[in-house]
């Protein structure tokens, strides 16, 4: 749970999704700071616990199942399965694409959305949305960290919270609001 | 033929074109990629004889680093 999956996240559960599934193998250090949801007095701690902690404090009701791993194709089928969205919160590019590769061969009809492409700062009028089918794609798409473009909160923050909006969008759906006067 | 790329239209001189064709053409040399035709996914070890024809939706992702 990085920059995308810390955020996005928090985002669901101040929005009252009820469960979220997370998974994750590693543990919050001071580089993480600069824009995961994460406290200097976490550093050290598995990120999994950290969040569940955070989403916690934010909102008790919503249930967290925290899973400390390394997930892999078999993790992310059998993981998820129950799951209505499934948002890839990845940094590395080899398993954003294990991912989109085992959802949309193995899982059809589960929506994915991925957040691909939010290094560096400025620039927000790149970062966009499209859906394909089942598959949504939040971020500017080019937009690859190295040393000179690290990735920051800001740009980060704004696909995360565009993936939680696009999960929100997919659940509530069916949604009507209640008619106060007839 | 004349597809849909990337939810764009855009007409190439070939009828059919296979994968491998259709990204050097448009000269993405990414490697990690993700590539649908109509909605379904084309694994890697098939860009070299899946064929994209006129009137075909096609989506390239490119993946990178980051999150």
């Amino acid at each position: 749970m990085w920059g995308l999956g810390s955020n996005c996240a928090v985002a669901l559960a101040r929005c009252g999704v009820g469960k979220l599934v997370i998974a994750d193998y590693d543990i919050v250090t001071l580089q993480n700071l600069n824009r995961q949801y994460y406290f200097h007095d976490q550093i050290g701690r598995l990120k999994v616990h950290a969040l569940r902690e955070n989403i916690g404090r934010i909102n008790p009701l919503v249930k967290v199942k925290a899973f400390d791993l390394k997930l892999c194709v078999s993790d992310v089928i059998e993981l998820f399965a129950g799951c209505d969205v499934i948002v890839e919160a990845f940094d590395k590019a080899t398993m954003k694409q294990m991912i989109i590769e085992t959802v949309l061969t193995q899982m059809h009809g589960k929506f994915l959305v991925t957040g691909i492409g939010m290094a560096g700062w400025g620039k927000s009028d790149i970062i966009h949305c499209r859906k394909s089918d089942q598959l949504i794609i939040c971020g500017d798409e080019v937009s690859e960290v190295s040393d000179e473009l690290p990735v920051l909160a800001p740009r980060v923050g704004m696909v995360a919270n565009m993936q939680a909006n696009e999960v929100l969008g997919i659940l509530l759906n069916d949604f009507r609001p209640l008619q106060s006067e007839e | 033929m004349k597809i849909n790329l990337n939810n764009r239209e855009e007409v190439f001189e070939p009828d059919l074109m296979s994968i491998t064709e259709l990204l050097a053409a448009k000269t993405f040399t990414f490697k990690m990629l993700v590539v649908k035709i109509n909605g379904e996914l084309v694994k890697r070890n098939e860009y070299d004889h899946k064929v994209v024809k006129d009137g075909d939706d096609v989506m390239v992702l490119h993946l990178i680093t980051g999150g």
